[in-house]
């Protein structure tokens, strides 16, 4: 992977640029000190590591405004970070740009239980919005794994999933409205607290924006009544085959769980030595169904599911009897990543999704290039939507290793193109994906996201080196290649 | 000649080169069903996609469904409820007000104008379902975005851009939505006689319950009177539950009792229940002919304002309106075309927009039917614009003036 030259003049003009937008930033709000800023110089994706030119920390949307303008006029690069949890470098810093740490915009500034919302700056994290609103029965529903820590301004950004979107919706689905700021510096807002927007639906285009279409400082987000009760059942399989087949009927037949998560066999053995949370061992997948909503609707369904995964071979099946039970089948799959982390001292965690049905094959071939790489490797899987997590297991200290896992990982992630998949499901392509982008996306495809990108940052300031694997400038993508009058008229029917 | 027809995605290509090497304007047609919603428009020739058919892929275990742009809606729903699927965002059916009979068009056109109904509020619109397409730009080229699975974020996400973008960036030639097990059972419940402040109060109190209802409205008592089901002059606020069959009789037993302040009310059958919803997803009180001298708005407003907002309108006592999801969606049917300022006035302080569905062909409102936005936010609309349809070939002046 290969960042964009640092430009020296950039560099070599650390001090001023420090010194000016410390004038915007008053106090504490600059970071320079090679020491401090070792803290900000990778995210979630450790294998890259680069501090930035300097950090900056604004606490109002006005600051946010005078430094982009700034950059702009100047022609500085800027990175903007939330919590640094991103699984694809998306908030990995430039040498030559400064980074934008939105960490001071930690406040929920209203919640509105009337209008089923909450207005919130984009540093809170995604848990605090649930914990200010779960006191009154509400809660937020998308939750990735990292909710503790990750912030909403980065969950809009990379437009984050988790464990309940299959029910629930994706970050996307459950915004109302955001301000944001321009790389020019204008404030813009689109959305509110009311549905949809006339013309374009720019909320919809900057969620998945991974930060270089603008810096978003404000976000309102749809709070829900908490379900009534919630149970899981935790199903054990003969093999993966089985238990996709077990999913494509739990839907087949009208039904949607909250969450429906598989796992196998590696996982399954590392999850249980981690957290001893009963799982079956001699099964090769698992899977945890968990049904929530009213108390009689949970009690029907949890019924028919189970006579589903009967059908379908389950050859081990627990339903949870009461909370305690419910956490504890779910103890296992949210601590997965930490439990590799164990067998393993390092582990690669992968992000694409593929059609269901094309679990079975996607899983021999991956068993088969395990063996060619000679890398283990283990699988959680929300199966309900199709997203993969293969975690690649390694060891950074053995030269050559790193590379090899990265080249497993890409082979993996072609397969999952080849098979009508993508590339990234929710983590983000970043830099990590941003070279296989060819693989799924044509010249003509990608040229045509790049001229979205001019329309917001004409000069590629905002997260340059993410996401595209080439760098256009904009007046070259904005050519025509039609004349006039050269086209034929077309031959078809016309009246 | 003023109307191509092209028969596959190849032969569109050719048509928008052709067109753009030409400089001739393009109105981009499904089958010209929404064609007086909104903006009209005067292009040099129609670029008319119904040409464009068939399913391409159906796979009811994976919720994805794939078509031709200019596949029916119709087709599509049948296909779907022959597996018991549907499109969970209701996608409604302008004809009876725009034509005084149903049509709903082609998949193409329901994109492109972001369709949804009733249950917008609990399952989202066209553009949360929209999963991927394949499409020529303004430029003449054919390129796709996402894809058939539902978690992707390889890339920005253009669906949600030309979800409502009314054809002006791309034409379509493909797309690819995802499609959901349809609830095997719905019912609804009345309440008659409310005033707007305690139907509001009462549909927060269910929208606040963890009863899932999954779409509720009001219906003023001069509006109520032409729906069907309703007794004498009574207003009515309607909630309707949807699931399996014991979570629906559950759930309503659960919000008969939280709404017991507010009177007994009454359940009605599954197909009263479609029904009811059916008028109220295409506004039919608002059908008819003395809508041909007044005119139909949209008014999306945050659903615990929808009272403030009709009462700072001062409606005549020939204007009539209602209220869908929750109270954020207020209908309106005004005299004269000429209520733009007056219809968007209030929303200075209330956070929302209007749109113009119906009025009289030369009326001042069809000009600015579409809100208008920001300086900020107009020069970023201009600006993608540009970057899809440079020289402005595709439905120019379809949402705005100059886009
Ligand atoms: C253990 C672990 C588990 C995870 N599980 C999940 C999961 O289940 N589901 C999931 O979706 N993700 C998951 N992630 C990935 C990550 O947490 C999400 O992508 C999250 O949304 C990133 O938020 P952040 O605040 O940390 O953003 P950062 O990492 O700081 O930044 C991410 C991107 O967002 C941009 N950005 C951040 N803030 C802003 C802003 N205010 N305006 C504009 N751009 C901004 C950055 O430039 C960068 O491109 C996991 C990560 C870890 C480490």
């Amino acid at each position: 992977m290969q960042m964009p030259d640092p430009d020296q003049s950039i560099l070599a003009r650390q001090e001023e640029i420090a010194l000016h937008l410390g004038t915007i930033v008053a106090g504490e709000g600059v970071v320079t000190s090679s020491r401090e800023l070792r803290v900000y110089e990778s995210d979630g994706l450790t294998a890259y590591r680069q501090p930035p030119l300097l950090a900056v920390l604004p606490e109002t949307t006005q600051q946010v405004s005078e430094i982009l303008a700034y950059c702009q006029t100047e022609g500085i690069k800027v990175v903007p970070r939330g919590s640094g949890t991103s699984l694809s470098g998306g908030a990995l810093p430039l040498a030559d740009g400064i980074l934008l740490c939105m960490g001071k915009f930690n406040r929920v500034l209203e919640v509105d239980y009337d209008n089923r919302c909450a207005v919130v700056q984009p540093g809170v994290t995604n848990l605090g919005i649930t914990k200010a609103v779960e006191q009154d029965g509400f809660y937020y529903a998308p939750d990735p794994s990292s909710q503790i820590a990750c912030s909403i301004g980065g969950n809009v950004a990379e437009n984050a999933g988790g464990v309940h979107c299959l029910k629930y919706g994706l970050t996307t689905n459950n915004l109302l409205g955001i301000e944001m700021v321009l790389i020019d510096g204008t404030i813009l807002r689109f959305g509110g607290k009311h549905l949809d927007s006339p013309g374009y639906d720019l909320l919809g285009l900057m969620t998945g924006s991974e930060g270089l279409l603008g810096v978003v400082t404000e976000v309102t987000v749809r709070i829900l009544p908490k379900p009534e009760t919630a149970r899981a059942l935790l199903l054990g399989f003969p093999s993966s085959e089985q238990a996709g087949d077990c999913v494509a009927a739990i839907i087949s037949e009208g039904i949607i769980p909250g969450g429906m998560e598989m796992m196998d066999k590696p996982a399954i053995e590392a999850a249980e030595a981690f957290v001893q949370a009963g799982y079956p061992l001699d099964v090769e997948a698992l899977l945890i169904v968990e049904l929530d909503g009213p108390q009689a609707e949970v009690d029907y369904l949890i019924e028919r599911v189970s006579v589903i995964s009967g059908n379908c071979g389950a050859q081990t099946s627990r339903t949870s009897q009461n909370e305690e039970e419910r956490q504890l089948f779910w103890a296992g799959r949210k601590a997965a990543f930490p439990a590799i982390g164990r067998l393993s001292p390092d582990y690669y965690c992968m992000d694409g999704t593929i059609p269901r049905n094309k679990l079975p094959y996607v899983l021999k071939r991956m068993r088969e290039m395990s063996t060619d790489y000679g890398l283990r490797v283990a699988n959680v899987f929300h199966a309900g939507d199709g997203n993969l997590h293969p975690l690649i297991m390694y060891d950074a200290n053995n030269p050559g290793e790193l590379e090899k896992a990265e080249d497993f990982g890409s082979d993996i992630l072609r397969l999952c193109v080849e098979v009508g998949g993508v590339l990234t499901g929710e983590h983000g392509v970043g830099v990590e994906k941003r070279d296989l982008m060819s693989e799924m996306f044509t010249e003509i495809d990608l040229k045509q996201q790049l001229r979205v990108k001019c329309a917001f940052d004409s000069k590629a300031l905002l997260n340059p080196g993410k996401v595209f694997p080439e760098l256009h400038r904009c007046a070259e993508l904005g050519r025509m290649h039609i004349h006039k009058g050269k086209v034929p008229f077309p031959d078809i029917p016309r009246f | 000649m003023n109307s191509l027809k092209p028969e596959n995605a190849q032969q569109l290509e050719d048509a928008v080169k052709w067109a753009l090497s030409s400089g001739t304007t393009l109105e981009v047609l499904g089958s010209g069903s929404k064609r007086a919603l909104g903006r009209s428009i005067d292009c040099a020739c129609q670029l008319d996609l119904s040409g464009l058919q068939g399913i391409t892929l159906y796979e009811p275990a994976e919720l994805v469904l794939s078509a031709r742009a200019g596949t029916p809606l119709q087709e599509i729903q049948e296909t779907l409820q022959a597996e018991n699927q549907y499109l969970a965002f209701e996608p409604l059916d302008y004809g009876p007000l725009l034509r005084g009979q149903s049509d709903t068009g082609t998949l193409g056109g329901m994109v492109a104008s972001n369709l949804s109904g009733p249950r917008r509020l609990k399952a989202g619109a066209a553009r949360d379902h929209f999963l991927g397409f394949s499409a020529v730009s303004g430029r003449g080229e054919t390129f796709k975005s996402g894809g058939r699975v539902v978690k992707n974020v390889t890339g920005y996400d253009l669906m949600k851009l030309l979800a409502g973008s009314f054809g002006t960036l791309a034409v379509m030639s493909d797309v690819t939505f995802k499609v959901l097990p349809a609830p095997p059972e719905e019912k609804s419940y009345l309440l008659y006689g409310l005033s707007d402040a305690e139907a509001s109060r009462a549909m927060i109190l269910a929208l606040n319950s963890a009863c899932e209802v999954s779409s509720v409205a009001h219906i003023p008592s001069p509006t109520a009177r032409t729906l069907q089901g309703c007794v004498g002059d009574k207003s009515v606020t309607v909630f309707r539950m949807e699931g399996h069959a014991p979570s629906v009789q559950y759930r309503l037993e659960r919000l008969e009792h939280l709404l017991e302040a507010y009177g007994k009310g009454s359940i009605t059958a599954p197909a009263e229940s479609k029904a009811l919803w059916g008028c109220l997803r295409d506004a039919t009180p608002f059908q008819g002919d003395e809508g041909n001298s007044g005119s139909v708005w949209r008014v999306s407003v945050s659903p615990a304002q929808g009272g403030r907002y009709v009462e700072a309108l001062k409606l005549d006592p020939e204007e009539y309106y209602f209220y869908d999801w929750g109270g954020g969606l207020i209908w309106l049917s005004l005299k004269g075309g000429d209520n733009a300022v007056r219809v968007r006035a209030p929303l200075e302080k209330i956070s929302g927009h209007a749109s113009l569905v119906r009025a009289p062909v030369d009326a001042p409102d069809r000009e600015i039917a579409t809100q208008p936005l920001g300086v900020g936010e107009h020069l970023l609309f201009q600006r993608i614009k540009q970057n899809f349809d440079p020289d402005g070939i595709l439905n120019p002046g379809r949402l705005y003036g100059d886009l």
